[in-house]
């Protein structure tokens, strides 16, 4: 039955931004409900305008709805507001396409970006009137699997969802709809179902695994409990990235990123260690130039954007980025489309690229050095010197731009005071730089954020920073970054421990997750709705301790709570990675030379090494 | 103006209940992209930050539809009306109908100066007496003045609603309601809304609809 629109009329003028919630948005598909063998709806754990910024989620809404046994509606999640006003009239969450409740789909897939997202799951479930529970969940369907980057741990939710995709879902998505097609027509039962779902590469099942603990809290074992349960759940990758999706849905309510999207690449060879999507992305594939070009013809084309974001982890990086600006700017002149790009790396070739596509209109430009001395950027392998950066930072002031964006990160292991210290003193050379071409108008903004380890990189054993040196890091910026020409601002430090927490958590964390959101949390990621009282008690409560999962040094013979999913990277060479880090060794560029990672002999890898 | 804007066309378009609650920001960037689908020879504003040139005659607000919005978009080359109903026709979304394209004059005043009163069919979903919203009606019209408080950001301001009330008569009777006709006044000489006749109805917490039916200049 889908909802009745009359019932939407009295819940959604008194809400903000109603358009979230009524779709029909230009490129959207409804699709016959019946004449479809599986429903799928994409499931956002975020606000509407976050999610439709989203380019995996539009990818598999592309791909599943072309195939005429399936389709795929999208629903996110429901502000504050709305939530009241929905709960109250009994209005369950719903699919923006067509307006069927989620618990009348057969899959409910969603994305996991982000683990501050992770109440934001339950409430979803909750709103769509199923147990948030796996296990209480006893009818076959819907099926709630989850999938993107959180899933490289996705133990922490293991208790909510029935499956786990892990890795690069273009494939492996119409396989788990094609079993769930089979299972609904054979009349499978729940049990076997799942027992099938697990038989598919990289999907892993987490009720077919049990958990044993060691005395003083750490994993002893994760063992599968049926054959069809793989020891090693192991990243799917596409060795060749499909052409990639043109008819972008194009949001009526200005999203984030109110652009159009072409992936340009998939993966990154630079081997920055604090970079989770650097280790969990490998190998490097690229799209080539004609391909870039077509597909942006066609998105200009089927949506009607003014602007187009090259995207990748490294865009400037792509060997014929080049080509690729000069070529869009000379056919989109008139009308102008805008080209962006997300990420630029710190060499004059980047600025004179910038040059390139913003033309004349040099809104800004945003380098990451990430951290202030060169040993700690030793430490990180960041490859960059401060030479580098300074040298970037004339040919931007001189090319016209007044305003540079700079990038740090505080918090990272082996940092010392004098290591925040640098990032002052190179925030002033910088404005320094600035002050000679432009004068008082030069502009320097920093922005910091928390350096929050993260599982499958090489400081997946490194602690959290602690509070109190955390406190003194932000202090001793506060001070050394302020006055004329220079802003700081940083990101929601009060949110790191428990998205470090939540990051390298086990199972148990499930409990704790379910006590948090039945006590209130919801949008942790929103600095006006976290509150990290409610997740102290959760955590209190079920005696577990956010500092014993954040801030412990883990090691080497440790087993990691997330070992059975095989990202392709060994452990042995992220180990070595953070030793060499201690020693403030770098490693070069995998594109120069192979560094042995592990991915050539687990998922195969094309890169030169 | 400028050398560019040297077409002018006049759009009428009905903006229906699917899309109703989008906001007219949100309006106005789905018809840029739209016409850029279309391959319209826009004009464009100067600037680092080149903008379509379109204006609306007024802003529809959220929740409301009509059958009575008027957009011009400035070209820099001739297109005939029917030759831009063609190219509409396969890149509009659903909710957004093009009702007639005309070519004005590049040189008139803008349109949003000159609408100087809006119609509206007011649903409302009522169960009392005929007679009694008639006289409630009646009531309303012999007023000479209707004095009244509108808070804007934080702030209170007196005005009367009655000049602005040109017209109001009950219209029909429907099954779960009645459906008003009104005509309001709009722009520098004061602007009301339907909202607030309901409310000098003694209809605030009635459920209702508006569509907009006509602007009037």
């Amino acid at each position: 039955m889908q909802i009745d629109n009359r019932l939407l009329d009295k819940i959604l003028p008194g809400v903000t931004m109603p358009a979230r919630y009524t779709g029909g948005e230009w490129n959207s598909l409804v699709k016959d409900w019946d004449a479809v063998r599986v429903r799928l709806v994409l499931a956002y754990p975020d606000v509407y305008q976050v999610g439709m910024s989203n380019l995996g989620l539009m990818i598999l809404y592309d791909i599943v709805n072309r195939q005429p046994d399936f389709l795929a509606e999208r629903t996110y999640a429901p502000w504050v507001d709305i939530e009241t006003a929905m709960r109250e009239a009994r209005l369950p969450l719903y699919s923006l396409e067509s307006r069927h409740p989620l618990a009348e789909f057969d899959v409910l897939g969603f994305t996991l970006p982000y683990e501050l997202n992770f109440s934001n799951v339950l409430n979803m479930l909750d709103l769509a009137g199923l147990p948030v529970l796996a296990a209480e969940r006893t009818a076959n369907w819907p099926l709630v699997i989850g999938g993107g980057v959180g899933t490289v741990n996705a133990e922490p939710l293991a208790d909510f969802f029935d499956a786990f995709v892990i890795g690069d879902g273009e494939e492996v998505v119409l396989e788990v709809l094609d079993i769930c097609a089979q299972a609904r027509e054979s009349g499978a039962r729940k049990p076997e179902l799942l027992r099938a779902l697990a038989g598919i590469p990289s999907v892993y099942v987490p009720s077919l695994y049990q958990v044993t603990y060691h005395d003083d809290g750490t994993v002893a074992a994760i063992t599968p409990t049926v054959p069809e349960a793989k020891p090693q759940i192991i990243r799917r990758i596409v060795t060749r990235l499909p052409p990639p999706p043109v008819a972008l849905i194009v949001p009526y309510v200005q999203a984030v990123h109110d652009r159009g999207m072409v992936e340009i690449a998939r993966g990154c060879t630079a081997g920055c260690r604090f970079c989770q999507a650097g280790m969990v992305y490998r190998p490097l594939r690229e799209r080539t130039l004609p391909e870039v070009l077509d597909a942006v013809e066609a998105i200009v084309r089927r949506t009607g954007y003014e602007e187009v974001a090259l995207v990748s982890l490294n865009s400037a990086s792509h060997p014929q980025i080049e080509e690729m600006v000069r070529a869009l700017t000379a056919r989109y002149n008139h009308p102008p489309l805008a080209i962006s790009l997300p990420s630029l790396r710190i060499d004059t070739f980047s600025v004179r690229l910038a040059a390139l596509f913003q033309g004349r209109r040099k809104t800004g430009l945003t380098f990451a050095p990430e951290a202030g001395s060169q040993r700690l950027r030793d430490v990180i392998n960041k490859r960059v010197t401060e030479k580098d950066l300074l040298t970037t930072a004339e040919a931007a002031f001189a090319a016209g731009w007044q305003r540079i964006k700079l990038y740090f990160m505080v918090g990272l292991p082996t940092e010392t005071l004098d290591d925040v210290v640098a990032i002052v003193e190179l925030v002033h050379k910088v404005q320094a730089v600035g002050r000679r071409y432009h004068g008082r108008r030069a502009q320097v903004g920093v922005s910091v954020a928390t350096f929050v380890p993260k599982p499958h990189t090489p400081f997946q054993w490194s602690p959290l920073v602690r509070e109190g040196d955390l406190t003194a890091r932000l202090d001793l910026l506060r001070r050394g970054i302020r006055g004329r020409g220079v802003q700081l601002s940083w990101h929601a430090p009060q949110t790191s421990l428990l998205e470090a927490a939540l990051a390298r958590g086990d199972r148990r964390l499930g409990r704790v997750i379910y006590r948090a959101w039945r006590l209130g949390a919801r949008f942790d990621a929103w600095p006006e709705h976290y509150d990290w009282e409610v997740w102290r008690r959760a955590f209190k409560e079920e005696g577990l301790d956010a500092d014993w999962y954040a801030r412990r040094e883990r090691s080497f013979s440790e087993v990691l709570p997330w070992e059975h999913i095989e990202n392709g990277v060994s452990k042995t060479f992220l180990w070595d990675e953070y030793q060499r880090a201690l020693r403030g060794e770098t490693s070069p560029d995998c594109r120069e030379v192979c560094l042995g990672c592990g991915l050539a002999e687990t998922l195969g890898c094309g890169g030169s090494g | 103006m400028n050398q560019t804007e040297r077409y002018r066309l006049r759009i009428t378009f009905a903006r229906e209940e699917t899309i109703k609650y989008i906001s007219h920001l949100d309006l106005a960037r789905a018809w840029e992209r739209a016409l850029r689908r279309a391959g319209v020879p826009l004009a464009y504003s100067q600037g680092f930050n080149p903008r379509p040139k379109m204006a609306f005659a007024a802003a529809l607000p959220v929740g409301y539809t009509s059958s009575a919005e008027v957009v011009d978009v400035f070209l820099e080359k001739s297109l005939s009306p029917l030759d831009l109903a063609h190219r509409l026709a396969s890149v509009l979304p659903s909710g957004l109908r093009v009702i007639s394209i005309e070519e004005v004059e590049p040189g008139l005043p803008a349109l949003q100066s000159q609408v100087r009163a809006v119609e509206y069919r007011v649903s409302v979903m009522w169960e009392g007496e005929r007679a009694d919203l008639e006289a409630r009606v009646a009531a309303l019209l012999a007023a000479t003045t209707l004095p009244r408080e509108r808070v804007h950001k934080g702030r209170r301001r007196a005005y009367d609603l009655r000049p602005l009330v040109e017209a109001l008569r009950v219209e029909a009777e429907g099954a779960d309601g009645y459906r008003l006709w009104m005509r309001l006044g709009y722009g520098s000489e004061g602007t009301a809304r339907p909202e607030e006749v309901l409310d000098a109805l003694g209809l605030a917490d009635v459920p209702f609809s508006v569509e907009r039916t006509a602007l009037r200049v």
